[in-house]
């Protein structure tokens, strides 16, 4: 009888097969690789021409020449005479700062807008989705238009300035507050401020671990506010009140002194929130929906009141579905900020705009905006990747 | 003996009570339900109620809706014959006045193709054949040559031009998107990684910065006797921007594919170009569908950017328009024309993206 499997075969070669099976992959590669890179080198060459044809200087050397540039709106002092660099550095600032503060807003309005969406109250729910739709559909551009627009048209001049309260003044030239100066003593009160800060953080590991053991912990969080505000106020005015405001007043046709936020500045924040809130309103909806009722039933036959529901129940799976697509929103948000040039805020590509049509070095500054922009983008998402892991459910 | 045997009618059902129907009953259980929602309504109904008339009286009670610029000085109104006059400008840009016909009739043909899309009724093939045909038919109408006088493209401008940006960057960065999405995917390190770089760096930046790059920065790549003029190269600089995005879409649906498929596909014996081609992408394509309508509705809004590399777009020519010295004042009027035209075609398509995704993806041809 013939063995019916044969155990004598020779073994295949197995390198000149794997070498057969990759060779079309390798050469693929090679190709493609090769071509960019080809392409790469002649749009470089044709690059150095172009330059050298138009007398446009390269390399960063314009970064420390005087710019001349005219800022309005700076949270460093500056001045024309400064550098390149420098006028670029505020505009990177003012880019970090409107994006700031247009997250943290945004995030509350969404938040109000979702939690509205799905509210039992159906004139609340309509409101909502009406501004969910409404927004969401209509370039962020426009937005921005119509805000600054309605912004200038409504606001009164100077000279018949609305007055909230105190040394506020809201006119078509901004928003005047008075700005607040601090003297020497007033480490003191930075120096309470840190203390509170260490001690309540300690106050609510301490709240934390007792009632892991005892089922009963501090009131943790009214503690720690009391002692927040609280040793501040105190360090005030034991240091003496080491602290005057300098206060707007009107001069001709403007006001001068005090701070100031720019319409330009009203117009994007409002523009950046508004539109950022529907997004992120959509995704704290779907959040709460993926939220199963029965929990809250539950929670309800346990006794829960439904602010507790709310805040223990409800909220922290929320968020571990929503994170994700609110880290987008939040880098779709830094990078909208860029359409500050379009109202003329000075933001980074505002300023870099400006450097362009100076000395025509279009290739250095289009290469800061994108570095700067990615990093922002990068630590961003860091950021929110480490909290999304933070509050996962952490499954054994 | 027998008693005769009763039948048992039971009474009619007694109504409900009354505050469990009709108006009352929805009133409460859905505006007054508890305290908190009592004050929810009453503090929503006071906002409407100081937001809605002053908005009523401006755009349709004292509006002024026909006559010239002098109609419109001192009313407290919405001018919106402001919008009657300057709608060719909005629509069309700068097209010369003569020639309106073939705008016209390329928006018709448009239109023609979106409804025949929409409606669900014509086969696949011939879809797939009407879209480039009616891009190759709609340039040919707008731009001339071939018989028709040519109109130089600092012409084009309005609404014709917004969507002729974004039908054109969505058609081609598809394509373009599905390579990338690909690449990304394959096992080859070199490709994958360079495909990689591309769509993270894209999708890391701004639109802005992409659209000063092609405006400024695309002169000095090309040789110095090859000139192209701002509109193409704006339009490449869209197409790779959108092609970042939908290589990010188009790579969810590769990843929503069973191995197990690919594994079958190739036990049959297909090659693996064979497997993505005929096994791969359409199933992936299915799946993604109503989120590459989405891509088309961002795409369609950030159009509204190439104001900022100067070129004259739908809301660009708003924006000129109210800077008119005859028609002074009138942006809101512009912008609220705008709006209304962006939501309607936006939530047009959003609304359509939603029937798709309940139709399931079996069915969307």
């Amino acid at each position: 009888m013939r063995p019916f499997i044969h155990l004598k075969t020779k073994p295949v070669p197995l390198k000149a097969s794997k070498l057969r099976e990759q060779l079309p992959a390798l050469l693929a590669q090679t190709l493609v690789v090769g071509g960019i890179l080809y392409v790469a080198l002649q749009l470089f060459y044709n690059t150095q021409a172009n330059l050298e044809a138009r007398n446009i200087a390269s390399g960063f050397g314009f970064l420390s020449v005087e710019g001349g540039l005219p800022i309005n709106d700076t949270l460093l002092p500056y001045s024309p005479a400064d550098s390149y660099g420098y006028a670029f550095l505020i505009g990177t600032l003012n880019t970090l700062f409107v994006s700031a503060l247009s997250i943290v807003l945004a995030t509350i309005l969404g938040v109000l807008v979702g939690v509205s969406r799905v509210s039992r109250n159906w004139l609340v729910a309509r409101l909502g989705a009406v501004y969910v739709e409404v927004l969401r559909n209509v370039p962020l551009l426009l937005t921005l238009f119509f805000c600054y627009s309605v912004l200038l048209a409504f606001l009164p001049s100077p000279r018949n300035s609305m007055v909230p309260f105190g040394d506020i003044f809201i006119n078509n030239r901004g928003i005047f507050m008075p700005r607040p100066e601090f003297l020497g003593a007033m480490g003191w009160v930075g120096s309470a401020l840190a203390a509170a800060a260490l001690a309540s953080f300690l106050l609510m590991r301490k709240s934390r671990r007792m009632r892991d053991v005892t089922g009963r912990g501090l009131p943790a969080g009214w503690l720690s506010l009391g002692l927040l505000v609280g040793l501040p106020l105190a360090a005030y005015y034991l240091a003496g009140r080491p602290m005057t405001f300098d206060t707007p007043e009107l001069h001709g046709f403007n006001f001068t002194g005090g701070m100031v936020l720019r319409p330009e500045f009203s117009a994007l924040l409002a523009g950046l929130v508004l539109y950022t809130a529907a997004f992120i309103g959509e995704n704290v909806r779907s959040g709460i929906e993926s939220v199963d009722k029965g929990q809250i039933d539950a929670a309800k036959a346990l006794g829960l009141k439904p602010g507790l529901i709310m805040r223990k129940i409800i909220l922290p799976q929320t968020l571990r579905v929503c994170i994700p697509a609110t880290t987008n929103d939040y880098t779709s948000l830094v990078k909208n900020s860029s359409l500050a040039v379009a109202i003329g805020y000075p933001d980074m590509v505002s300023i870099g705009g400006t450097i362009i049509g100076q000395n025509d070095q279009a290739i250095e500054v289009i290469g800061m905006w994108m570095a700067v922009y990615l990093t922002i983008n990068l630590v961003l998402s860091m950021g929110m990747n480490w909290f999304n892991a933070k509050v996962q459910v952490v499954e054994r | 003996m027998s008693t005769p045997i009763k039948a048992f009618i039971p009474d009619p059902p007694s109504p409900p009570p009354a505050a469990a129907i009709g108006v009352v009953h929805w009133l409460r259980e859905n505006l007054f339900s508890n305290w908190f929602n009592s004050l929810l309504t009453i503090a929503s109904l006071l906002l409407l109620a100081k937001a809605v008339p002053p908005l009523v009286s401006w755009a349709l009670v004292n509006a002024v809706l026909t006559g010239g610029p002098e109609l419109c000085d001192g009313t407290s109104g919405a001018c919106w014959s402001f919008i009657g006059a300057k709608a060719r400008v909005m629509l069309i840009g700068t097209y010369p006045a003569e020639l309106e016909w073939r705008p016209l009739a390329a928006g018709v043909l448009f239109a023609g193709v979106v409804a025949a899309t929409v409606s669900g009724r014509c086969k696949k093939r011939v879809l797939t054949a009407a879209w480039p045909l009616l891009f190759v038919a709609a340039l040919w109408l707008i731009g001339g040559g071939a018989g028709l006088e040519p109109v130089d493209q600092s012409m084009w401008g309005g609404l014709m031009l917004s969507l002729g940006l974004a039908a054109v960057g969505i058609l081609l960065s598809v394509p373009f998107g599905i390579l990338l999405a690909l690449g990304r995917q394959s096992k080859m390190t070199g490709i994958s990684s360079l495909c990689v770089g591309f769509i993270e760096l894209i999708r890391g930046v701004p639109l802005i910065t992409i659209l000063f790059m092609a405006s400024v920065m695309m002169p000095l790549f090309l040789p110095i006797n090859l000139q192209i003029n701002n509109l193409l190269r704006v339009q490449v600089g869209i197409i790779l921007f959108s092609s970042a995005y939908i290589a990010e879409v188009v790579r969810g649906g590769l990843q929503a594919i069973p191995r197990g498929q690919i594994d079958a596909a190739k036990a049959l014996g297909l090659s693996s170009w064979m497997v993505t081609l005929f096994v791969v992408l359409p199933q992936a394509l299915r799946h993604v569908l109503p989120s590459l309508i989405g891509r088309c509705i961002a795409l369609f809004k950030d159009t509204s950017l190439v104001i900022i590399v100067g070129l004259l777009d739908f809301l660009g020519m708003a924006k000129a328009a109210s800077q008119d010295q005859v028609w002074l004042g009138h942006e809101v009027e512009g912008y609220v024309f705008c709006a209304v035209v962006y939501w309607v075609i936006c939530f047009g398509m959003s609304r359509y993206g939603r029937s798709l995704e309940k139709r399931g993806p079996k069915h969307n041809n």
